[in-house]
C-alpha cells in the first residue's frame, strides 16, 4: 500500500523539480573505485611501518605453557615478538556484556591470549617485521608449548554437568537465557492442530572481499593514536581503543576510507585489531594488520549456528493459534565486544511469529560457550532464524490441513490496516504493508501459472518447488539497541553542510560506506534539498576528527537516520542561504527558492543570482552586505529516532527452483522479492542491496557452512572448501516495492540492507520441501546439500 | 598467507629444464601454469628451494595432428583446449571437460600437462585422457619414455613422474567416425571441483557398445577405467543389465569421504552419472531414471 502523505501546502523539500530523491543516479563514488583510485587500508603504506603476524593457537582449548621465540627474535626484519602477558601492560581486557540483556556473562578476553587459549586461531603471539613474508618466516621459528585441554564443541552438550566449563569463574557455560511467554500458548495449542520440527541452521561467515585490515599509527609527540580501519563504526572505534589504551577519546583518531565489504563483520572490535593499536603505541611506530583469508575464517565473526525447535498450532480454517519455540546457539568462548554475542538470540525471540497475527507466544532461548570462533552479528541478525523457523512452520501447517501456503498467509498475516500494533513479543509496528506485498509479489511471480507449470513437469518426474516467505526486519534502531545497555555506540548521526566559495556543498557525515551508497544518498538529499546539482555537492565521511559524531553505517540505519540529519542540515543551510539571498536582492526569504545552483523567485522561477556569486560576496565582500547580517553558510543537524525503538519494515520473497531428486542437487530457477523500505532515496541502491542481502541468504541455504570437527578444528577455513555463492548459481532476482514511509522523519526512509538476507533461505527451504512433497520428504536444516537432499529421500 | 622464500629459473629449453631439475633434484619444482603450485606455495603446503619455470618453452606449447594422433603440448593452456578446431573435431571430450575446469582467469594460464602432473583426483582431465587412452610422454635426464594414461596416475597428487622428469606432451589415438563423447560432472557450483564426475568414450553401432570407455574421477585416489564397462560392450543393454553393470560400478570404487559427500554419496551418483551416460550414448532417455523410487 501507498501511504500518501496529508496533502502539503507546498511542495515537500523532497519533491522539488530538481529532486534526485527516487531517481537512480550514478554514485559519486564510482569512478574513483572503478579507475583503482579508492583509499583501501589495505594499500596504504606509511613511512617506518611495520606488519604484524600472529601465531595463533592450532588447538580449540590449551594451556600455554612456554612460548619460545628466542630463534625467530633473531631472524632478519623482525622487529619485535610480544606475548599476551607484555601486552597486557599496553592495553586492558574487555569483558563483552551489555546490561539491557539481563544475565548475559562472559569472561575478560585479552587481546593476546594470556596462558589459556579458548578457540582454535585466538592469537598467542605478536611478531611485527618489516614486512609480512619476514614475519611469517619468523612465525615459524617460534615454539609453544601447549597443555591441550578438553575443548567444548557441542551446543547441544555445552550445558550438561558433564561438559567442562570453560570459564570457571563464570560457573557454567551459560551466556545468556531469555524466555517470553505471551498470551495462553498452553490453552491455544491444546484447540489446534500442532505441528512440530527441529530447524538446524549451519555457523556461517560474512565473507569480506577485502579482510579486516588496520593499520595504527602511535605518534608519541602529539600523544595521539591514529587508526586507519576498514570498520562500520569510527566512533564506536574511537571510544572502544580510548578506553581500553588509557586514552582519552581526543587522543584517539579514527579514519575509514573505502571499506572492501563489510556485513557486519567489521562493525565488531577484534582481539588482533586492538593487539595492533597497543602494539603502536608499544614500539611507537605504524603497525599494519591485514587479516588473511585463513585468519579471516578462523577469526573474522560468526554467525547463526542455532538449533531451534519450533510449534505451530493450526486450526482447520487455517488460523493460526500459537507459535512456540526453542532456540540454542553457541557463541565460541567469549561474548563479542562491544555489542556482545546476545543480540541474535535476543532477535530470534523478538521476531518469530512477527508477521502474523496470533497473539499466543512462548519462546526461550539460550546461548552457551564453546571453544569455536567467536560469534555475533552479521548481516541481518537473527533474522533468517527467526524467519526461517517461522515460514517454515507456517508451510508445515499449512500442509497439515492441507491449504495452499498462500491462503494460510493470507488468513493470518496482521491487516494492512491494522496499524500502529504490536507483537506478542513487544515490537512496535508503525505502518507495514504484509498484504500489500504479497499481492504484488504473487503477481510479479504468476503464481497461478507457476503452480500449473509446476503440476505439469511433476508428471515427467521434474520437480520443481515454490516456497514463499514472509517477513519483517528491523532498521533505523535508536538507543534501545545498544545505548540503553551502557554501550558507546550511538543512535544518532550528524551531518554538516557547508557551501563554498563558488556555491559548491561540502558535506560531512558521521554514517560510512562500505559499498551501500551512503555517499551517494547523501548527496541525492543534499543536492535535492538545496538545490544544487549533485555533482557540485561533495561528502565526507569515515573520519572521526572531520565529521560530526554518529553511530556509522550497520543495522540498516545509513540511509534512514543519517539521511534524515542529511535533510534537516541542508534545510537548514538552505533557509541560511535563502536569508543571505533576501538581504542582497532585497526580497524575502519565502519569495525566493534556490533551483539548479541559483537563486530563483519562487512564484516565477526568474532567476536572480546564481550560489558561487551569492557565495563570492559572504566570503570576501562581506562588506557591502546590509547592516545586521550574519551569514551562516554552514549548518549542522543531528537526528535519532525517539518515537519508535525500531523502524520495522516487511516484505515477502519467493523461491522457484528444481530438485534434481536423483543427485540431490538444487537448481534456482528464479527469486523474487517484495519490499517496503519506506521512502526510496535511490532505487537502484536499494535494488541492490536486496539483490546483495538474497545471494548472501542463499548461500546460507545452500552453500556456507564453517565446519569444524568434534576437537574444534574448522576445517574449511579456505575459499576452495568454503563455498560463498557464485553467480553460476545465482537465479534472477526481481524486485518489486510497496512504500509505506515512516512518519517519524520528514525523508521518511527506513533501511533496507538486511530484508535481502531475512528472508532468502526460508523461501528456498520452503520451495525445497515443496518440491519433495511427492517423495514425503520434509527437510528442515540448511545449507540444504546434496548430501542433506539425498539422505532424506533416502537415496543413500 | 605468503610463499617462503624461493629461488627461480626461467628454463631456455627442455635440456636447460632437465639440467636444471637433476641439479636441484626434489628441492625442485616446475612451474607451468601455477595454478595449483602458487595457491599451495602461498599456504606453505609446499616450499621448494626452486621453481624451474618451463612457461616460457614454445616446444611445449601446441596441439598439432600426427599421422592419427593427436598430440598436445604439456603448457597446452586450457584454454586452448577449448578454443582448438583440432580438439574440437578429434577430441571433443576434452573441450567439453574443460568447460568444468575451474574459471576463465585460471583456465587462461592453467596448462594440461601441469594438471596432469599434478594428479588431483578430482580433476577433470586426468579422466578425459584415461577415456582417451593416451599416452603421456616424459623426458627425463635419460631421454623420453611413453607412459599409457592407465598406468600414469598413482594416489592423490602421485604420478609415474620422477622428480627429474617433466611431461612433455599427450598423444591421443584418433578414433575417426563412430566415437561418441560423454562428459558430465557433479560440483557444488560452477567451476568447482567435482563431486564426482564422468568422461567417456564410446563406439555405436546398431544400438550397442562395441568399445565403452568410462573415466570416472573424484571416486577414489586416481581416476578410474571402469571395468564395469566391460558389461555392456557387445551386449543389448536393457535396465536389468544397466542395473547390474551399476553394481559393478560401485564394488569396483573406493571412494573417499570428504565434506561435500560420504563415499555412499560417490557410489550412489557414479551410478546416476553411468545410467545418465549410457542413456545419452545409445540416445534412449528411459534408460536415465532407473532408480527404484
Ligand atoms: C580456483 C581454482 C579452481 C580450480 N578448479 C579446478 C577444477 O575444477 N578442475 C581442475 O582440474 N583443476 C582446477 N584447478 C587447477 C587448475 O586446473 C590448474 O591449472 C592445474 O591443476 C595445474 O596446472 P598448472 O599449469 O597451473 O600447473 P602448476 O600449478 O604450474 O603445477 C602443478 C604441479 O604440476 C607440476 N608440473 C607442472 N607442469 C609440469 C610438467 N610439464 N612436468 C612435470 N611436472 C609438472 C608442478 O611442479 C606442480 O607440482 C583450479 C585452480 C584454481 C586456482
Amino acid at each position: 500500500m501507498t501511504v500518501t502523505r496529508a496533502p502539503a501546502e507546498s511542495l515537500s523539500v523532497l519533491d522539488r523539480p530538481n529532486s534526485y530523491i527516487g531517481k537512480t543516479v550514478p554514485r559519486p563514488n564510482l569512478d574513483r573505485l572503478l579507475q583503482g583510485r579508492g583509499q583501501y587500508v589495505s594499500d596504504l603504506e606509511l613511512p617506518r611501518m611495520a606488519h604484524v603476524v600472529f601465531l595463533r593457537s592450532p588447538h580449540a582449548h590449551a594451556k600455554i605453557v612456554a612460548i619460545d621465540a628466542s630463534a625467530a627474535r633473531r631472524m632478519s626484519g623482525v622487529i619485535s615478538i610480544v606475548t599476551g602477558r607484555e601486552l597486557e601492560t599496553v592495553i586492558t581486557p574487555w569483558v563483552g556484556v551489555l546490561s539491557h540483556l539481563k544475565g548475559l556473562k562472559s569472561a575478560p578476553q585479552h587481546a593476546i591470549a594470556v596462558d589459556r587459549v579458548c578457540w582454535q586461531g585466538e592469537a598467542v603471539a605478536a611478531i611485527v617485521a618489516t614486512s609480512r613474508a619476514a614475519a611469517e618466516d619468523a612465525m615459524e621459528h617460534i615454539a609453544v608449548d601447549y597443555e591441550e585441554l578438553a575443548a567444548v564443541t557441542d551446543m547441544r552438550t555445552a550445558l550438561d554437568p558433564a561438559t567442562p566449563v570453560i570459564h570457571a569463574s563464570l560457573g557454567d557455560n551459560l551466556a545468556f537465557e531469555r524466555t517470553l511467554d505471551a498470551g495462553d500458548v498452553d490453552h491455544a495449542l491444546s484447540e489446534s492442530e500442532v505441528v512440530e520440527a527441529e530447524f538446524v541452521f549451519g555457523r556461517h561467515t560474512g565473507v569480506t572481499l577485502e579482510p579486516r585490515a588496520v593499520v595504527a599509527d602511535w605518534n608519541g609527540a602529539e600523544a595521539r593514536l591514529t587508526v586507519y580501519q576498514g570498520t562500520q563504526a569510527p566512533h564506536m572505534v574511537q571510544n572502544i581503543a580510548a578506553l581500553h589504551l588509557g586514552l582519552r577519546e581526543a587522543q584517539v583518531r579514527v579514519v575509514c576510507k573505502d571499506v572492501g565489504g563489510s556485513f557486519g563483520i567489521k562493525v565488531h572490535i577484534y582481539a588482533d585489531e586492538m593487539a595492533t593499536y597497543a602494539l603502536s603505541k608499544l614500539l611507537r611506530r605504524p603497525v599494519k594488520f591485514v587479516a588473511d583469508r585463513i585468519e579471516s575464517f578462523n577469526t573474522d565473526i560468526h554467525a547463526r549456528d542455532h538449533r531451534c525447535r519450533g510449534r505451530i498450532g493450526v486450526r482447520p480454517d487455517g488460523t493460526i493459534t500459537a507459535f512456540e519455540i526453542e532456540d540454542l546457539t553457541g557463541i565460541g568462548p567469549y561474548s563479542m565486544y562491544p555489542r556482545t554475542s546476545a543480540i541474535e538470540a535476543n532477535q530470534v525471540v523478538n521476531l518469530v511469529g512477527g508477521p502474523y497475527v496470533t497473539p499466543n507466544y512462548r519462546a526461550r532461548a539460550r546461548v552457551v560457550f564453546q571453544n569455536k570462533n567467536v560469534m555475533c552479528q552479521y548481516r541481518a541478525v537473527g533474522h533468517p532464524i527467526a524467519c526461517s523457523v517461522t515460514e517454515g512452520l507456517v508451510d508445515l501447517a499449512a500442509a497439515k490441513i492441507g491449504m495452499d501456503p498462500v491462503e494460510i498467509r493470507r488468513r493470518n498475516l496482521i491487516t494492512d490496516d491494522a496499524y500502529p500494533c504490536a507483537s506478542p513479543s513487544g515490537m512496535k509496528f508503525e505502518q507495514l504493508s504484509h498484504h500489500a506485498s504479497l499481492a504484488k509479489l504473487l503477481q510479479m511471480m504468476d503464481y497461478d501459472a507457476l503452480r500449473a507449470e509446476q503440476a505439469a513437469l511433476r508428471t515427467r518426474n521434474i520437480h520443481r518447488g515454490i516456497g514463499i516467505a514472509s517477513f519483517i526486519e528491523v532498521t533505523n534502531p535508536s538507543a534501545a539497541f545498544y545505548g540503553v545497555g551502557g554501550a558507546k555506540i550511538s543512535s544518532q548521526d550528524g551531518v554538516a553542510v557547508r557551501l563554498d566559495t563558488q556555491g559548491s556543498v561540502i558535506c560531512q557525515t558521521s554514517i560510512t560506506e562500505q559499498g551501500q551508497g551512503s555517499e551517494s544518498l547523501t548527496a541525492q538529499i543534499v543536492g535535492s534539498v538545496l538545490g544544487v546539482s549533485m555533482d557540485r555537492v561533495r561528502v565526507t565521511l569515515g573520519d572521526t576528527d572531520n565529521t560530526p559524531y554518529g553511530g556509522g553505517t550497520w543495522a540498516s540505519r545509513g540511509a534512514g537516520i543519517g539521511g534524515e540529519a542529511a535533510l534537516q542540515a541542508a534545510k537548514a543551510l538552505r533557509q541560511n542561504i535563502l536569508d543571505v539571498a533576501a538581504a542582497i536582492l532585497q526580497s524575502t526569504p519565502a519569495g525566493l527558492d534556490i533551483v539548479d545552483n541559483r537563486i530563483v523567485n519562487a512564484d516565477d522561477g526568474a532567476s536572480r543570482i546564481e550560489l558561487n556569486e551569492l557565495a563570492r560576496i559572504v566570503y570576501f565582500r562581506p562588506d557591502t552586505l546590509p547592516p545586521g547580517i550574519q551569514p551562516e553558510l554552514m549548518a549542522t543537524r543531528h537526528f535519532v529516532p525517539r518515537q519508535y525503538p525500531f523502524a520495522f519494515t516487511n516484505g515477502v520473497q519467493a523461491s522457484w527452483l528444481e530438485v534434481d531428486t536423483e543427485t540431490g542437487f538444487v537448481t534456482l530457477l528464479k527469486h523474487w522479492v517484495v519490499e517496503d523500505c519506506g521512502t526510496i532515496i535511490n532505487p537502484q541502491l536499494v535494488d541492490e542491496q536486496i539483490r546483495g542481502g538474497v545471494v548472501q541468504g542463499l548461500g546460507a541455504a545452500l552453500f556456507e557452512k564453517c565446519i569444524y570437527d568434534e576437537r574444534g578444528q574448522l576445517t574449511n577455513a579456505n575459499m576452495a572448501d568454503y563455498l560463498v555463492p557464485m553467480s553460476g548459481e545465482m537465479p534472477d532476482i526481481d524486485i518489486g516495492h510497496v512504500v509505506s514511509p515512516t512518519l517519524e522523519s520528514e525523508l521518511g526512509a527506513k533501511g533496507a540492507g538486511e530484508a535481502g538476507t531475512a528472508g532468502a533461505a526460508a523461501a528456498v527451504a520452503n520451495a525445497v520441501n515443496d518440491a519433495l512433497r511427492p517423495f514425503g520428504a520434509t527437510i528442515t536444516e540448511i545449507p540444504l546439500t546434496p548430501q542433506v537432499i539425498l539422505t532424506a529421500l533416502g537415496r543413500i | 598467507m605468503k610463499a617462503a622464500a624461493f629461488a627461480y629459473a626461467r628454463a631456455t629449453s627442455v635440456v636447460n629444464a632437465l639440467e636444471l631439475l637433476a641439479v636441484h633434484g626434489d628441492k625442485a619444482k616446475v612451474l607451468s601454469g601455477g595454478q595449483s603450485l602458487m595457491p599451495a606455495m602461498n599456504l606453505r603446503l609446499l616450499s621448494p628451494e626452486i621453481l624451474v619455470d618451463i612457461g616460457g618453452l614454445a616446444e611445449l606449447r601446441g596441439i598439432a595432428m600426427r599421422g592419427d594422433v593427436l598430440v598436445v603440448g604439456a603448457l597446452t593452456r586450457h584454454v586452448d583446449l577449448l578454443r582448438s578446431p583440432e580438439i574440437a573435431l578429434h577430441a571433443p571430450l576434452l573441450r567439453d571437460a574443460v568447460s568444468h575446469v575451474a574459471h576463465p582467469a585460471i583456465r587462461n594460464r592453467g596448462t594440461i600437462g601441469g594438471s596432469l602432473a599434478h594428479a588431483d583426483p578430482a580433476s577433470e582431465l586426468p579422466a578425459c585422457v584415461m577415456a582417451l587412452d593416451a599416452t603421456i610422454v616424459a623426458r627425463g635426464p635419460t631421454g623420453e619414455r611413453r607412459i599409457a594414461a592407465t598406468e600414469f596416475f598413482k594416489g592423490i597428487y602421485e604420478t609415474a613422474l620422477s622428480p627429474d622428469e617433466l611431461l612433455v606432451a599427450i598423444e591421443a589415438p584418433v578414433t575417426g567416425q563412430g566415437s561418441t563423447f560423454f562428459f558430465q560432472e557433479y560440483a557444488r557450483r560452477h567451476g568447482d571441483y567435482a563431486v564426482v564426475g564422468l568422461a567417456a568414450r564410446a563406439v555405436v553401432a546398431a544400438g550397442r557398445f562395441s568399445d565403452l570407455r568410462l573415466g570416472f574421477f573424484a571416486v577414489g585416489d586416481r581416476p578410474l577405467l571402469a571395468a564395469a564397462a566391460g558389461k555392456l560392450i557387445n551386449a543389448s543393454v536393457n535396465p536389468e543389465l544397466l542395473a547390474e553393470a551399476a553394481t559393478a560400478l560401485t564394488n569396483e570404487l573406493d571412494p573417499q569421504e570428504d565434506q561435500q559427500a560420504t563415499a555412499a554419496m560417490r557410489r550412489h551418483l557414479a551410478t546416476v552419472l553411468l545410467r545418465r551416460c549410457v542413456a545419452a550414448l545409445l540416445a534412449r532417455p528411459e534408460l536415465a531414471t532407473g532408480v527404484a523410487k
